[in-house]
């Protein structure tokens, strides 16, 4: 076992794990955050996208034991006093999810990709969220959302989405 | 799915990650980014007994100048070698074949260095190095050595990293005002090149002065396509010229075949393809 | 009283937001993974790696000793080597069927067979003991190959059955009276017409739901409780009593949030009866949570049939006879209706053309391969895909422009209703106007005029028009018809409505959603229909103990058949409070009059509320006498007949012929699903719908090699598109409603799925015909695409096509062949 000292979603966690603890189980059943899901085990489908220190990462891809002195938000952490992050909002206008299992992971990378950039058009919007696998809308609305949700987010729209002060600077994690 | 048990070592200088690996003995891993092993262990098609970690290590991460080369530290993530100036400025090829690696999130976490030393033939960083002849630093007990490219790739997922090294940074030379493409062929946007093609071009007064051109996939190693660089050099830089010179892109190569492609459509693919990058990294149409 | 939201007047056919959004957006599922009980185990099962052979021995004791294990048990252990999953569709009287038990017992039929169920106190513990677990076999020969399989001395799946042939299933025109023989359409096309004869290999998928499938199974209740990630949780209850002899009162199955299903979850799983076997064993909550390469390699596949199709038509194009001749492949067992899909496509090959003559044999096969069962579309994508490419075919055969040849043999809008040759009646539909739309979104002429510069000038990037005019049979199903299928059940639905004391209003639907908007659409038809605001609605389901009575959610039938049981049950509703009502305004019964939740006496200012109604039914002080103190109201709906949606998929596809890679560059669809509920998520079904059948025309595909194994059993490998891979869609509407049900709605889950894979491939090789090119096999891929221009072209290979696979860098599955060690001894990548 090893201890990690870790904030997600603005709550700072003291635990000890085992290293071989991906960061999403770590998450899910430690910490109760199943909002973050598992959808595959060759990190190709993103369910489980976070962000780590202001950045998305596939957090089946990462082990527990890396994160310690790092911040994580999760879906959970969007939404603040009840108001939905206008990506949360923005799938629910455009109708961008159906089952809701990439919703989750969709949505956190959609909210890095207007942190790199801010008014993407449909393809950069496609590109940026080729790590994410849906089988349920054939995309099309998901697109539909992130480009609604730039037009609403702009001006600073990464200050809005990374809660925690990017420390990517000098070569991230 | 889950790895199997290991220990877990994070050092934070490469002197204490060569000790931790010596200590470790031979079943220990190296984790870099993670991008590939994790996914490995959880499949479970390798089970080390150590886990050698070697992201606190800070000085593994970043890109300085040194004289006629940029030298960019291996645990430097994709993300930030596509966001430096320098690997903008110097190395076009690198950047534009890292922009193709993977999706966001990997090139968040995946590192130059891991992606190297992984040398999955498939992989889209193997073929730039080579073809800007990048020179990798490597530590072990007995201090640091230099190895060419040329001599790193020894085969398949295999380098000159032995058991008790790490790789510490890499050496490429500055390619300033180069042009560059990196030409990338696979089925879907998640899927890894069924071939690609680097290649980077000097271009003189409308002739192509110096070339480089690598390939992805067509072998256990990145190749090298002398024989394309070669007839290029001291050609106008024309779409007929450079066609005429791509149809060498599979002299010499040694292609599998696999689900997606079969050699001898590797060996077209190459050829058609090397004709796009050159022609594009030269800035000629059509 | 609390208050009630205002009704409006017309939910119907508005784009309302959806319902179940505000859970799925913040991360506060209910996934059956999700959930942990006090004292729950995990469960993994040890599964074969090989396609046929002997177990010879299972030594369990290794991993019985490894820490936090609680047991390993074989099939003998559990006493379940008698146990059978259920198939509930025997097509033919003399159908073959094997036992298909849960686990393995002597001999394992395909790789990915379970062999052993590991229990642990965690999940990373069971996965560990599953590795212990020593399992010896003797290797057999595997069945792979259909043809093969049917070949006299062929080796056999399953010995004892004598045979790999499952069953042969037969339908003639002739014989059944609905249309001549084909044989002599054949001999007339032959002597003064034209015989176009097309092989097209359907190739095997896989349903790649995002949620992997997982069940918890908690016994220590009054009622044995089982949560299952399950697109049929009610047919999953009655299955798991009728397998394993439990009384079925005592069972309750929830499908709490499930991440879709397309079919693939549409099925009594070996690991649902395992989980059940081992908690009521060890009287523990028991979970059982599947990867992603045990999803791709053990859950049910789907597709996979081999089709040889011939048109027999005149000159002119007109088509006078069809022949379908399918082999499909079952995979070593058959799971719940694994028979019967192929032949929910045989009534579909006629699709939206007259044809007079008809015949059609299906012959199933069993082979040592992952059973195949119901996937998105299930029988009626391969029939339109067979129909539409030949109409293709045809059309290149005589000259004749494609969409010209559609319309002289599609039936005419005012032919309806119209009974084909098929025996299905269409009640309704307007192929013409569909068609007329679709081209002028689509710039038919335009894109045609490009093709014909293309072709012109010899561009190596070659432009194709693709068509689909496709119709579909959904809204499953009369139970009649079932019955005459001899499918296991009928195709009823069931609805009832519970008005509360303060008005608001509970749907109990018997449909299982699982991402298609039920709660939403379901809201809407209720609010409509019973005059009560859309908020005041709330829609139960998936839990047997709330929704009693259901047959779940498949072949797009949840609309059609379970949104019009809601209509029936608001009905009753309407017609228990009209009688309270008259009571209440002192009125005759034949004077009220009910609109917008308000019933009023005809002629009158006089008038009351449904919710007024039910709180006095609540209060039950003054009702009319031998009136039950309830609005509650329940109806079973068992549909006439089907429902036709139909529609034009128009494709526009570049070919590269120096690489083989296919752009889609524009795709545009008008489909006609009949009413229109909420265009929001009918849009939304539709493209979903286009991304599946797209990606079986250019990129999914399940594969094995010679020895039977998977080698594409992860998602690197198993090419599901990303938003990356997928064109932007055009879709438009027409509507013809459905006369079929009161609501005129068709049902939309499948269309997209159904129509877009014949346009994709009909774009393809219109880009390429004019090399002489005639078919590409599915997936086009671009090696396929390549490799028929490079043929036609004649041009010398440089190496031997097919060289022994050997394994080539990418892909996590292909390092499976590297040594691991070798595999990243130093430094994580990408």
């Amino acid at each position: 076992m090893t201890r990690i000292n870790v904030m997600v979603d603005g709550v700072s966690y003291v635990d000890d794990v085992e290293p071989r603890t991906l960061l999403v189980h770590y998450l899910r059943e430690k910490l109760g955050k199943t909002g973050t899901l598992v959808g595959c085990d060759t990190s190709n489908c993103g369910a489980c996208t976070v962000h780590l220190d202001g950045r998305s990462v596939k957090s089946c891809s990462v082990l527990a034991v890396q994160v310690d002195g790092s911040e994580i938000t999760t879906i959970e952490g969007l939404a603040r006093d009840g108001v939905l992050h206008p990506m949360q909002q923005a799938f629910h206008d455009n109708h961008a999810l159906q089952c809701g299992f990439c919703t989750p992971g969709m949505i956190m990378q959609a909210i890095d990709l207007l942190g790199d950039n801010p008014d993407p058009d449909d393809h950069a919007v496609r590109e940026g969220l080729e790590g994410n696998l849906c089988r349920c809308t054939g995309y099309q609305n998901i697109v539909r959302a992130v480009l609604d949700a730039a037009k609403k987010m702009q001006p600073g729209a990464h200050s809005d989405t990374a809660q925690q002060p990017s420390t990517v600077a000098g070569g991230g994690n | 799915m889950i790895p199997s048990a290991f220990e877990y070592v994070a050092p934070t200088t490469v002197e204490e990650a060569v000790q931790a690996l010596a200590e470790a003995g031979e079943d220990a891993k190296v984790l870099g980014g993670g991008q590939s092993l994790v996914p490995v262990l959880r499949l479970r098609l390798a089970a080390p007994t150590a886990i050698i970690d070697l992201s606190r290590i800070s000085e593994l991460r970043g890109v300085r100048e040194d004289g006629d080369a940029i030298v960019i530290g291996a645990m430097t993530t994709h993300h930030d070698v596509l966001n430096d100036p320098l690997v903008a400025q110097h190395a076009e090829l690198l950047a534009a074949a890292t922009r193709t690696v993977g999706d966001p999130q990997i090139r968040h976490r995946g590192t130059f260095g891991g992606a190297l030393v992984h040398a999955d033939p498939a992989g889209d960083l193997l073929a730039p190095a080579v073809a800007m002849d990048a020179e990798m630093v490597i530590a072990g007990p007995d201090g640091r050595r230099t190895v060419p490219a040329s001599e790193f790739f020894t085969t398949l997922f295999t380098t000159a990293v032995g058991a008790d090294e790490v790789l510490v940074e890499i050496r490429v030379p500055k390619k300033t005002g180069w042009g560059a493409h990196y030409e990338k062929f696979n089925r879907v946007a998640q899927a890894w090149s069924i071939v690609a093609v680097a290649a980077t071009v000097r271009t003189e007064g409308g002739s192509i002065a110096e070339a480089r051109v690598a390939l992805t996939n067509m072998g256990a190693t990145p190749i090298r396509a002398t024989a394309v660089e070669e007839a290029l050099v001291g050609q106008q830089a024309g779409a007929e010229s450079i066609r005429a010179a791509a149809q060498h892109a599979a002299e010499g190569t040694s292609p599998m075949s696999d689900g997606n492609a079969d050699a001898d459509y590797r060996e077209h693919l190459a050829r058609v393809l090397t004709g796009r990058a050159v022609a594009t990294a030269a800035g000629v149409g059509g | 009283m609390t208050a009630t939201a205002e009704p409006t007047a017309a939910e119907f056919g508005k784009a309302r937001k959806r319902k179940e959004d505000a859970r799925l957006i913040t991360g506060r599922t209910r996934y059956t993974d999700n959930m942990s009980l006090p004292g729950m185990l995990h469960m993994a099962v040890v599964r074969s790696p090989l396609a046929a052979a002997t177990i010879t021995a299972i030594n369990t004791e290794p991993a019985k000793k490894l820490p936090g294990v609680l047991g390993v048990y074989t099939a003998a252990d559990l006493d379940a080597e008698g146990i059978g999953l259920p198939c509930a569709w025997p097509i033919t009287p003399d159908m073959k069927s094997p036992q298909a038990p849960p686990l393995a017992t002597s001999t394992v039929h395909f790789a990915g067979e379970g062999v052993a169920v590991v229990v642990a106190r965690d999940a990373a513990s069971a996965e560990d003991a599953s590795e212990a677990v020593e399992v010896d076999y003797d290797e057999l020969d595997p069945v792979l190959d259909m043809e093969a399989a049917l070949a006299d001395g062929a080796t056999l799946v399953h010995p004892d059955l004598e045979t790999n042939r499952n069953a042969l299933w037969v339908f003639d025109s002739g014989e059944a009276g609905s249309g001549s023989s084909f044989d002599e359409a054949r001999s007339a096309a032959e002597s003064d017409g034209v015989v176009v004869k097309r092989r097209f290999r359907q190739q095997r998928l896989i349903p790649a739901f995002m949620e992997p499938r997982s069940c918890v199974v908690d016994p220590t209740g009054e009622q044995l409780t089982m949560w299952s990630a399950t697109q049929v949780p009610h047919i999953l209850k009655t299955m798991a009593a009728l397998t394993l002899g439990l009384p079925e009162h005592k069972i309750r199955v929830i499908a709490p949030d499930v991440g879709g299903g397309f079919g693939g979850k549409l099925q009594v799983t070996p690991e649902e009866v395992l989980a059940l076997l081992v908690a009521r064993k060890l009287n523990k909550p028991v979970k059982w949570t599947e990867t992603r390469s045990e999803s791709l390699l053990s859950a049910h596949h789907g597709r996979d049939q081999i089709q040889d199709i011939t048109v027999a038509a005149k000159k002119d194009g007109t088509v006078t006879g069809l022949k379908v001749e399918l082999l499909a492949d079952m995979g070593a067992y058959l799971r719940l209706v694994t028979p019967g899909i192929p032949i929910l496509g045989a009534f579909m090959y006629p699709a939206i053309y007259k044809i007079p003559a008809y015949h059609f044999a299906c012959t199933n096969v069993f082979t040592n391969k992952t059973p195949t069962d119901a996937y998105r579309g299930a029988g009626r994508p391969e029939a339109t895909f067979a129909i539409e490419r030949m109409m293709d075919e045809l059309a290149a055969e005589l000259g004749v422009e494609p969409l010209e040849i559609r319309e002289r043999n599609w039936i005419k809008h005012e032919e309806f209703p119209y009974t084909t040759v098929a025996t299905l009646t269409y009640d309704s539909g307007n192929y013409e106007a569909a068609t007329a739309k679709a081209r002028e979104l689509f710039d038919y002429d335009g894109l045609r005029a490009e093709q014909r510069r293309r072709r012109e000038s010899g561009d190596p990037v070659q432009l194709g028009i693709g068509i689909s005019t496709f119709t579909e049979m959904c809204g499953l199903a009369p139970s009649r018809v079932l019955g005459s299928l001899s499918y296991g059940a009928g195709g009823w639905e069931h609805a009832s409505i519970r008005m509360l004391p303060t008005g608001k209003v509970e749907v109990v639907t018997g449909v299982s959603p699982h991402g298609q908007g039920h709660e939403t659409a379901w809201s809407q038809i209720v609010a409509d229909q019973l005059g009560v605001g859309f908020d005041d609605v709330e829609v139960l389901h998936g839990d047997t103990q709330i929704s009693h009575k259901g047959l779940d959610t498949y072949g797009s039938r949840s609309l059609a058949v379970g949104g019009i049981a809601v209509v029936k049950a608001v009905d009753k509703v309407i017609e228990k409070a009209r009688k309270i009502a008259a009571h209440m305004l002192e009125a005759s019964e034949d004077d009220i009059e009910f609109e917008h939740g308000k019933f009023s006496v005809k002629g009158t200012d006089q008038g009351t509320t449904i919710q007024d109604i039910a709180l006095a039914v609540f209060a039950a002080h003054d009702l009319p006498d031998g009136v039950e103190p309830s609005l509650d109201s329940d109806a079973t709906y068992d549909p006439e007949n089907f429902s036709y949606p139909h529609g034009t998929h128009l494709c526009a596809a570049e070919v590269d012929t120096e690489t083989g890679w296919v752009k889609i560059r524009d795709y545009v669809c008008v489909d006609d699903v009949g009413t229109v509920v909420n265009p929001l998520i009918v849009d939304g079904q539709v493209h979903g719908g286009l991304a599946q059948g797209i990606a079986q025309a250019l990129f999914e595909e399940a594969v094995y090699d010679e020895g039977g194994t998977l080698t594409t059993g992860t998602l690197a490998d198993y090419l599901v598109p990303s938003a990356a891979d997928l064109p932007h869609f055009t879709t438009g509407r027409t509507e013809t409603p459905a006369t079929s049900n009161p609501l005129g709605v068709k049902g939309v889950g499948e269309a997209g799925t159904i129509a877009s894979t014949p346009a994709v491939v009909n774009a393809i090789v219109d880009a390429v015909r004019h090399e002489g090119i005639n078919d590409i096999e599915m997936p086009c891929s671009p090696q396929r695409v390549w490799r028929a221009v490079h043929a036609a072209r004649g041009e010398a290979k440089s190496t031997s096509q097919h060289t022994t696979e050997t394994a080539a860098g990418g892909g996590l599955g292909s390092m499976d062949a590297q040594s691991a060690d070798n595999a990243d001894t130093a430094g994580g990548a990408r």
